[in-house]
């Protein structure tokens, strides 16, 4: 058995944010350390108002091999942003 | 003894405890065994050398002689010291400082949660401060002191052996004199007996639950908090902790 902690992935939500953001990671003996060890690392100069804590082994991310067939065949697809459309003025900002 | 008296000796008595004990746990800063306990380690000395500023700053306000908060904390000498003897201890191994910041923070959330109805809106006004900052602290070591009890055998014979060291230090925080029988009767803080019963409930769950036994016998070392007679270990720590001050008197940056 390793004798080195499982490395954790910290996410905070900020004071005005509204959604979690990925802020750095850390190690901890378990969740609820995690959660502590977040909260004294990542949270000292008031940065948080909530704090979730993934295992990094349980994060599948994509390959970065793979990135020509995954994101550029969007590249071309300019119609797909929604910059086609006539808004009239009465909408507003939008 | 008048009425300002025993409140300056009070307050003395709170901040010198946070402010020993802060200075203890600051040396760790950069040898803690991981760096995740390293910054929690800063963070609750901080905690304590902010609510030292709160507390000798008071202090300074009663005495009225023109004494700041770093005036007190760097310009007096160790028979000065008002803290209990626990704090003052070396921390010896990582489990027996957190052993020791345990048996503090039990005792500190108890007193404070008493400190906030004080007929003092200054004293109450620290102790709602200090509360929040010290319900975490205790939730931390207590978590802790769980962890490295009920872990390996040896976290667990080191735990207890921290435990067998520090209990006999622990009398201290609920001993009474005319000080605290002047801060009763004027309804500024509680009688520091009438603590244990709920500070025993606490740590007896905390180290039931971390598989420790607390040691039977009631004998206590004491002497800090009267000022009587301080342990060899605060001196050493003084000489590091106020070097500057002493070695250039009035200094600042």
């Amino acid at each position: 058995m390793s004798k080195e902690w499982p490395l954790w992935e910290i996410f905070i939500r900020g004071q005005h944010g509204m959604s979690h953001r990925h802020v750095g990671s850390l190690h901890a003996p378990d969740e609820e350390m995690a959660i502590k060890n977040a909260r004294d690392v990542y949270t000292r100069r008031n940065e948080g108002v909530s704090i979730w804590v993934v295992e990094a082994k349980h994060i599948a991310a994509s390959s970065p091999e793979e990135k020509g067939p995954l994101y550029e065949p969007s590249n071309s697809k300019v119609y797909r942003h929604p910059t086609f459309f006539d808004i009239p003025d009465e909408v507003g900002h939008m | 003894m008048t009425d300002q008296d025993a409140l300056f000796q009070f307050l003395l008595r709170m901040g010198d405890n946070t402010l020993v004990l802060g200075h203890r746990v600051s040396e760790w800063c950069g040898v803690s065994p991981v760096l995740e306990e390293d910054i929690a380690l800063a963070n609750t000395a901080l905690d304590m050398i902010g609510q030292t500023q709160f507390w000798l700053g008071l202090a300074g306000e009663v005495e009225g002689k023109g004494r700041s908060a770093d005036d007190l904390a760097f310009l007096r000498d160790v028979w000065d010291f008002r803290n209990v003897l626990l704090v003052e201890l070396p921390n010896g191994d990582f489990g027996q400082t957190l052993m020791r910041q345990f048996l503090f923070d039990a005792w500190a959330s108890t007193m404070l949660g008493r400190l906030m109805y004080s007929s003092d809106k200054r004293v109450a006004d620290i102790a709602e401060k200090a509360s929040k900052e010290v319900a975490y602290h205790v939730e931390r070591s207590a978590d802790t002191v769980v962890g490295l009890g009920d872990g390996t055998p040896e976290s667990h014979a080191k735990m207890q052996a921290a435990l067998d060291l520090l209990y006999p230090y622990v009398g201290e925080l609920f001993e009474s004199d005319a000080v605290d029988a002047a801060m009763v009767s004027a309804g500024i803080a509680p009688d520091p007996a009438s603590l244990r019963d709920d500070y025993d409930t606490l740590i007896k769950r905390v180290l039931s639950e971390a598989t420790l036994n607390v040691p039977a016998s009631k004998f206590t070392h004491k002497g800090g908090r009267t000022g009587y007679m301080h342990t060899e270990h605060l001196g050493h720590m003084l000489t590091q902790m106020q070097w500057l001050q002493r070695a250039y008197p009035g200094a600042t940056w």
